[in-house]
């Protein structure tokens, strides 16, 4: 039991790191940008600019205390 | 050609960052605990990390590939964006930066307090090493393998690995003590820029896009993602300047 959560734990850090915004948001945006796409919008714009508003809102984060 | 350069220094980086801190763990195993425990920790954790990589691999080079793109395309552009994250606060002065030094004292005394077993192999400096080796080397065998079967170039990836694991371990035989003069944060800052650009451009396409320009799109990302990058650093560093100051 102790080992499965060690690796669950272990997982966990792997995939969300130290702020699982970014995890989450990246989901996000690449469902948008399908979303956008199959509706025959030119979305190639939309995850760049994802990316980098949330590495900006996550450091705004944690720099703020 | 290009992509696979871009490939290429991208796993190089990576492997590199990684294994310099892999190679101080092993050191203060080796000096503290003995070469023998030290040494055999090394060496299973990198059979079991090359059977990671083995079994994976293969594995997804089946899987369709505008799939496969788009799963490896936002795993990309996380673990780029988290690596990003770490370098830009380092860099801003926000978070100290990576001190091996401190990190090798630390696991020196860790290690001298342990109590020794008797005989044979030493348990703790083999596990002190192999848990080292293999959780630096996981998130390095994950990036090679997923890189590498993005653009169907797994030995190109692999051969960059084995590369940069190399030269640094050469390094670490060659000083015996901690590698503290490798420029780690920019290093993990570049692999930042370049997994997130890698990621945006797979993702994207995985998600059915289609890039204007075709492959010459991933050199404007990369301009696009080292710039902004590179400006958040210099508006946080004036910031956490205007903190101290205050």
């Amino acid at each position: 039991m102790r080992h499965v959560r060690a690796f669950a734990t272990f997982l966990y850090d792997f995939v969300f790191g130290d702020d699982p915004l970014i995890a989450i948001a990246v989901v996000a945006a690449l469902g948008l940008t399908g979303a956008l796409t199959e509706a025959g919008v030119a979305a190639w714009w939309l995850l760049p600019l994802a990316a980098i508003g949330i590495l900006g809102v996550s450091l705004h984060r944690a720099t703020r205390a | 050609m290009g992509r696979d350069l871009l490939l290429f220094i991208t796993v190089f980086a990576a492997c590199a960052v990684e294994a310099v801190e892999a190679v101080t763990i092993v050191l203060a195993a080796g000096l503290t605990r003995g070469w023998r425990s030290s040494l055999a920790g090394l060496s299973v954790a990198l059979i079991v990390l090359a059977a990671i990589v083995a079994v994976l691999g293969p594995a997804l080079t089946v899987v369709p590939i505008d799939a496969l793109r788009l799963v490896v395309g936002g795993l990309l552009v996380v673990f780029g964006l988290q690596w990003l994250r770490k370098a830009i606060l380092r860099a801003s002065g926000f978070v100290p930066l990576h001190d091996e030094e401190a990190i090798f004292a630390r696991e020196l005394a860790d290690a001298r307090a342990a109590g020794r077993e008797p005989g044979g192999i030493d348990g703790y400096g083999f596990l002190l090493s192999f848990k080292g080796v293999l959780l630096e080397g996981l998130e390095v065998a994950f990036i090679a393998v997923t890189l590498g079967s993005s653009q169907h170039n797994v030995g190109l990836a692999a051969a960059a690995a084995v590369t940069a694991v190399a030269v640094v371990a050469a390094v670490g035989i060659v000083v015996h003590a901690p590698l503290s003069r490798v420029p780690e944060n920019p290093l993990k800052f570049g692999v930042g820029v370049m997994l997130t650009t890698f990621g945006i451009f797979w993702g994207a396409e995985g998600a059915g896009v289609d890039w204007p320009g075709g492959d010459a799109a991933i050199l404007a990302i990369l301009g696009f993602t080292l710039g902004a990058s590179l400006a958040l650093v210099a508006a946080l560093r004036r910031r956490h300047l205007g903190t101290v100051t205050a």
